[in-house]
């Protein structure tokens, strides 16, 4: 008879440890997904920030993309920017009216499309948009072996592909915010001023007084932080497609939710942030 | 071990212990351009390569024949750098591939040229940014000089006759056609090994006729060392100056024509026999 070897057979486990270890396991899975989750993107963030600093600078690729989300974007974004003014207007004088201080009008649809409106449905318009297409332009190179053409090329497909996205996404939305401020503005005041007759002075006024540049800097600076988060789901989905057709349809969808979603919950902790270091004048 | 002491040895290390002898696949042959040995790969719980061991030759069309999902475009990645081995050995003119950074391994890719499956073109350019891709890439040539070459290698693939062919898109281009500039990519900055994956999966017999005599007439012209996948037998045979069958994460057979057709090797019988280039049995060349 023969006797095996310390190492071929692992010392037992108690039941108790067993069981302990299981526990932990369980309990840990949705903490280890999350960091799974982050620490990817993170990662592929990382990378797509040290190619840029590496030659070759393929300019030409970057500006293709500004083009791409920002140009090609600009009318939705003029189109939402109109109506969500107007419409703001619209529920701003309607609360106003209750107090018969409809003159805030101006103030109180400025300040909420520079903070709030014009970041957020920015975002969510060019994740829309551009993410999709991003996802799904990404998800057709993999399953299409693109990707791996580069690389036979010794193109690093992240510096090609992934970097001039996030950095072209990153940099055009706080344009593409201003650029809704602007609309939305307008099609509050035409609103305001020739459908429900406020005044104009008013209208002006109470806009230049209560808005402050600080608010346009809030947003400008959601916006960028929107770009980098929609554009990193997007690159990450699209460029580790794995499949076929089906599988790039996926993508596109779970970018546009976790952009969509990304752009929302990180708004919030934004705002709260803005308001600590920054408190609202009385 | 002792070995006579040479200019290149190291010497002996106190203690009287000599340095391992020099391992002779880290020596450029003159036969044996790629030299694969103990290559194993697994994905999750699937073993797919299972100590691998291959020679490809210098200057030949080396075709690697075997079954779907047994491997072989798993190997072919393997050879250009796109996977890592969890073991194993890729020598490629006495250079360990698999111990390369990744510079190192950019720069030993430029000896490569790869023809994928569909071609893998880049749909946002036309054929000749696809062609010249490489060369923009890599250097600083005048826009002359990368148009005379692309429209050298356009002539050379029998394309320059096509209408237009230079401003098409990918999807405005024939199978045949799209194999063709994926071939002008792969030999615009004239490389060494080409590999080709599975270039006739997907074309009619016309069109895979006319794919084989461009592997073939390359092979000739460019005096590249060819590497082909396929599971095309008579293709294969055609074109093949050696054939390799990988089955079960090996290389079952390996030889000439000739000599694989006259294996017994049951699983290469059974692949023979069921592509009909062979009665069953009956061990006689192609018809």
């Amino acid at each position: 008879m023969t006797t095996s070897s310390s190492a071929e057979n692992p010392p037992e486990v108690s039941p108790i440890e067993r069981r302990l270890r299981a526990a932990l396991q369980y309990l840990s899975a949705p903490i280890m997904i999350i960091l799974n989750y982050f620490g990817e993107r993170a990662i592929m963030l990382g990378n797509a920030m040290a190619a840029l600093f590496r030659p070759p600078f393929r300019m030409r690729l970057f500006l293709d993309q500004m083009q791409f989300v920002g140009v090609g974007s600009l009318p939705i974004i003029a189109l939402v920017g109109f109506f969500s003014g107007a419409v703001s207007a619209q529920q701003a004088i309607t609360a106003l009216r209750i107090f018969n201080q409809e003159r805030f009008v101006g103030a109180t649809v400025g300040i909420s499309l520079a903070q709030e409106l014009a970041p957020v449905f920015t975002g969510l318009m060019i994740t829309a948009r551009a993410g999709s297409g991003i996802a799904t332009e990404l998800g057709s190179m993999r399953i299409t072996e693109q990707i791996d053409a580069l690389t036979t090329f010794a193109v690093d497909p992240i510096q090609y592909l992934v970097t001039p996205r996030v950095i072209a996404t990153t940099l055009i939305m706080p344009i593409m915010t201003m650029v809704f401020n602007i609309v939305g503005l307008f099609g509050a005041y035409l609103f305001s001023i020739y459908f429900e007759h406020i005044d104009l002075g008013q209208f002006t006024e109470q806009f230049t007084y209560w808005t402050d540049p600080k608010d346009y800097i809030i947003g400008a600076s959601k916006a960028l932080v929107f770009g980098v988060v929609l554009s990193v789901a997007a690159c990450y989905q699209g460029f580790n497609v794995r499949g076929g057709a089906k599988e790039v349809g996926l993508a596109t969808t779970r970018a546009v939710v976790a952009g969509s979603v990304s752009i929302l919950v990180s708004d919030y902790f934004l705002i709260d942030a803005f308001h600590i270091l920054w408190p609202y004048k009385s | 071990m002792n070995q006579p002491p040479t200019p290149t040895s190291q010497p002996p290390a106190p203690g009287g212990v000599s340095a391992p002898p020099a391992n002779p696949l880290a020596q450029r042959d003159e036969r044996w351009q790629i030299r694969v040995r103990g290559l194993n790969k697994t994905f999750g719980p699937q073993h797919v390569l299972r100590g691998l061991d291959l020679d490809i030759e210098r200057g030949r069309t080396n075709i690697i024949i075997g079954g779907s999902g047994q491997g072989k475009s798993v190997l072919m990645k393997h050879l250009m750098g796109l996977l890592h081995p969890d073991s194993g050995e890729i020598w490629v003119d006495g250079v360990d591939v698999v111990k390369l950074s990744t510079a190192e391994m950019g720069k030993l890719r430029r000896k490569f040229g790869m023809v994928f499956q569909y071609a893998a073109l880049f749909d946002s350019m036309n054929v000749v940014e696809n062609i010249a891709f490489p060369l923009i890439e890599r250097y600083k040539l005048s826009r002359d000089e990368i148009m005379q070459r692309v429209r050298d290698l356009l002539g050379r693939l029998d394309l320059a006759n096509v209408d237009g062919i230079e401003k098409k898109i990918p999807p405005e281009l024939s199978g045949g056609q799209r194999k063709r500039v994926g071939l002008a990519r792969a030999l615009i900055d004239r490389p060494e090994i080409l590999l080709y994956d599975e270039p006739t999966t997907g074309l009619d017999p016309v069109a895979t006729k006319n794919v084989d005599e461009m592997i073939r007439r390359t092979a000739d012209d460019f005096g590249v060392t060819s590497v082909v996948i396929s599971h095309d037998m008579a293709s294969t045979f055609r074109i093949g100056d050696r054939i390799s069958m990988l089955a079960e994460g090996k290389i079952v057979v390996t030889g000439t024509p000739q000599e694989v057709l006259a294996s017994r090797q049951p699983a290469l019988r059974e692949f023979v026999e069921t592509s009909g280039l062979v009665a069953p049995d009956d061990g006689a060349g192609p018809s």
